[in-house]
């Protein structure tokens, strides 16, 4: 359901995709020196590899996975025949040559590319992870793939044409945060890809202009489909409406549907009349298209989501009129996740609405509820498990709405929580060690304060003590993502306690190199780690030589490096990439501005722009 | 002490941001009367200084304690706070496109280089319509702007295209009806304009 957007929003992954032999000596048929495919084995072998072969094909987890074929020759061998998705979780760690010589009958494939920061402008454009490489090469080496799940790469209109011409059996195609692609494409996509079941735009870009845009929709096949999945909230363009209606209508197994802002609150009623087994509805703009013509759709939209019975979950609510939002109290009690992220309403908008919702599992609000919201929600949501506060304003020295008051009231209503995004103006270490207390099964901790170095606002103090309880308390942490003003104290306490921390985002944070040292001399399950504007040094980045190899990458920008020391890591680990991003050509040769790093089995990447200088 | 100290902080200057409040002395890594090393003990710390801060002012945690010189006055930092572009462009977008739909305009006028645009939810009414239009073209202008309606006796016209693709003599219709149809506007030729004219 929800679960598999959450996961790949949440970057949450583990252990390597195709990481073997990381560990020396362990005697696996050459494979991490490039060797070719081993000699078959003696028969009674064979026999006991059907057998595990058999057996394999039940185990779906890839870290799993990763440990069987560890084992010997033969369960690597009938492991790598029964992987049928493939995680890839930097497309630069491996070539697509080596993965298909490995995995010969994947079905299903993951592929991410840019660093997580490169969606917040810090990786200059054209950097590199292209989806073509990859898009031709499994053209020949998978032609029965039926999915393939995209994020943070680059794709082009040829790419999605190549997908849907070359996999008779394409189900499913989701793409993440990725740009390069137009309307053009996925009209291409829509009209030659037959059995498609799954179509999934997340928060991609688009950049076309009005005239470029191709009326897609119209390209599905005329005939009954198999859709299941279709968004689209994404899409800047309007899609053709007419045509869309009547896509709803022939395809029966639609169970997910997100359509975007351009469609109003008549139309969705529409598409909601054609396909009442919906299980997820993205609404859309919420709003009439008219000026005043409010009154006639609300009736009629409170009925088309009493006719809802099926639906779990709801987002869009692009430009929502609150007047329109009774129109899903019939559905409140069942909606397990609700996306309001993008409704700008305040606390007298959502308490009505919210008071409905008691199995919510995930709510995505804008801080413009308040913390007066915040407590709406804890007094009714006892069930939450994630919660995602995103800011209106996203400027330093915006007003914030919610605050210390609001995380607090959170943490004393909703004890399961697993997950959370809090961005506010003001914080306290109080709330936060209250949260660490109340919600101790915390996985992911993501607190922004967003004016920078901002201590504890009632104290004055640095946050390091609030940080210091999350580790300390929340045993199942594995993400985290500190801001506020933090010394290397903070550091020394996530370094302590943080032993199942995986991916840690730092940013404005520390005195100096001991900062950065606590954390790769503490935190053995470490495998992101993105670091902007912080004191460490070239001594720091040294510390952690021992640990990279068992990192999926390493980000540091604005911080203290300078050419030496990278250059030192670079010839200290031959198998890491490290990638020296210059953001202007004129820019000191000797102070590293960006450091991209990370593991992979083919050396440096030939596809560098010219602002990547690879050590 | 606390009470010269609080007295004395009203009377600086200081960069910060509205509603922090000023630590007593810089947050520093030197831990206030003794180890901290438990998060526990940090409700005591905290009860105490909480009476000294009552007073709000701009404050901020005095810059870093880091050894890197304190933020600059808060210039905007990329990629900071960290919202995708695509959020940020959402909102964003909104809010400009209902502060602008339609309002920002393209006015034109014969004979002249460039043309200009003007928001039209700047003005109250034609008069000032008028004015501002005489204001920016007056370099261009070889004559006197229309100063009522109809265009006897100037050399130009101010007319418009409407939603129809309609040319159109401004001044006709009440001014938000003029507003919410006016797609661009063009100051013609008096002699062009002759046959626009409303005849009284």
């Amino acid at each position: 359901m929800r679960e598999e957007r959450s996961d790949m929003s949440e970057d949450d992954d583990g252990g390597g995709e195709e990481k073997d032999s990381w560990a020396p000596g362990l005697g696996v048929a050459g494979k991490s020196r490039g060797a070719p495919y081993p000699l078959p084995p003696p028969l009674c072998d064979q026999v006991l590899e059907n057998v595990i072969e058999n057996v394999l094909q039940f185990l779906t987890s890839r870290r799993d996975r990763n440990a069987v074929s560890l084992v010997c020759r033969s369960w690597y061998r009938a492991e790598a025949q029964t992987r049928r998705e493939l995680f890839i979780g930097n497309c630069y760690a491996v070539s697509p040559r080596r993965a298909i010589d490995r995995f010969r009958c994947v079905r299903s494939l993951v592929l991410k590319g840019k660093p997580r920061f490169a969606d917040f402008g810090l990786v200059p454009i054209g950097w590199g992870a292209h989806f073509s490489p990859w898009a031709s090469a499994m053209a020949t080496g998978y032609p029965w793939l039926e999915k393939i799940c995209l994020k943070r790469m680059s794709v082009t209109d040829d790419d999605l044409s190549r997908l849907a011409l070359s996999f008779p059996f394409f189900k499913g195609l989701t793409i993440i945060c990725c740009d390069g692609f137009s309307t053009a494409g996925l009209a291409v996509f829509a009209e030659k890809c037959r059995h498609l079941r799954l179509l999934d735009l997340i928060e991609d870009y688009f950049e076309e202009e009005e005239y470029e845009v191709v009326d897609w929709i119209s390209k599905f096949p005329q005939t009954t489909t198999s859709l299941e999945t279709l968004g689209f909230d994404c899409l800047p363009s309007a899609v053709n409406f007419e045509a869309l209606e009547a896509l709803i209508a022939r395809s029966p197994a639609l169970r997910q549907l997100r359509v975007n802002h351009h469609v109003t609150v008549d139309q969705l009623r529409r598409l909601m009349v054609r396909a009442p087994q919906l299980t997820h509805l993205g609404t859309g703009s919420f709003r009439s298209p008219e000026e005043g013509e409010g009154m006639e759709h609300e009736a009629h939209l409170v009925s088309a989501f009493a006719a809802s019975r099926s639906l779990v979950s709801l987002s869009g609510f692009r430009e929502v009129e609150s007047q329109f939002l009774p129109a899903i109290y019939p559905v409140c009690s069942n909606i397990t996740f609700l996306n309001f992220s993008f409704a700008e309403i305040t606390a007298e908008d959502l308490k009505p609405v919210i008071r409905h919702c008691h199995n919510l599992q995930n709510f995505w609000v804008l801080d413009t509820v308040g913390d007066e919201g915040l407590q709406a929600v804890a007094a009714t949501c006892k069930d939450l498990r994630e919660l995602r506060v995103f800011p209106l304003d996203a400027t330093e020295d915006s007003e914030g709405f919610v605050s210390d008051v609001g995380l607090t009231a959170i943490s004393e209503g909703c004890r399961k929580l697993r997950s959370i995004l809090y961005f506010c103006q003001r914080m306290t270490n109080k709330a936060v060690l209250t949260m660490s207390k109340n919600c101790q099964e915390l996985v992911v901790f993501r607190l922004c304060i967003m004016a920078r170095h901002l201590p504890d606002h009632h104290t004055g103090e640095p946050m390091d003590e609030g940080f210091g309880a999350i580790v300390m308390n929340c045993k199942n942490l594995t993400r985290l993502a500190v801001s506020g003003l933090l010394t290397d104290k903070a550091f020394g306490y996530i370094g302590k306690y943080g032993k199942s921390i995986r991916t840690l985002s730092v940013a404005f944070a520390g005195n100096s190199d001991m900062g950065l040292r606590y954390v790769l001399e503490g935190c053995p399950k470490l495998q992101k780690l993105e670091i902007r504007d912080s004191p460490f040094g070239d001594p720091a980045l040294l510390s952690g030589i021992h640990h990279y190899y068992n990192m999926r990458f390493l980000w540091m920008s604005s911080c203290k490096l300078s050419r030496r020391g990278c250059e030192d890591v670079a010839q200290r680990l031959p198998r890491l990439v490290v990638e020296v991003i210059r953001d202007r050509p004129e820019a000191d040769d000797e102070a590293v501005e960006k450091l991209y790093m990370y593991r992979s089995l083919v050396g440096r990447r030939n596809d560098a722009p010219p602002f990547v200088k690879i050590l | 002490m606390e009470a010269a100290g609080e007295s004395l902080r009203d009377t600086e200057l200081r960069l910060g941001l509205p509603g922090t409040d000023a630590p007593e002395k810089p947050a520093s890594t030197v831990t206030r009367g003794g180890k901290r090393a438990l998060p526990e003990d940090d409700e005591e710390g905290y009860a105490k200084s909480n009476k000294s801060s009552s007073s709000s002012e701009e404050e901020q945690g005095e810059g870093d304690l880091c050894g890197h010189e304190p933020p600059a006055a808060k210039a905007q930092v990329v990629g900071w706070p960290p919202i995708r572009s695509y959020r940020k462009n959402s909102l964003h977008a909104r809010k400009v496109e209902g502060e602008a739909a339609g309002l920002y305009v393209k006015v034109s006028m014969d004979g002249a280089p460039y043309l200009r645009k003007i928001d039209l939810k700047g003005y109250k009414g034609y008069k000032e319509l008028r004015e501002a239009l005489d204001d920016m073209f007056k370099c261009f202008s070889l004559g006197e702007f229309p100063r009522k309606e109809g265009c006897s006796g100037s050399e130009y016209a101010i007319t418009y295209e409407d939603k129809d693709g309609d040319l159109m003599l401004v001044g006709d219709v009440p001014w938000e009806m003029f507003i919410s149809s006016c797609r661009r506007l063009r100051i013609m030729n008096g002699s062009e304009a002759r046959g626009l004219g409303s005849r009284h």
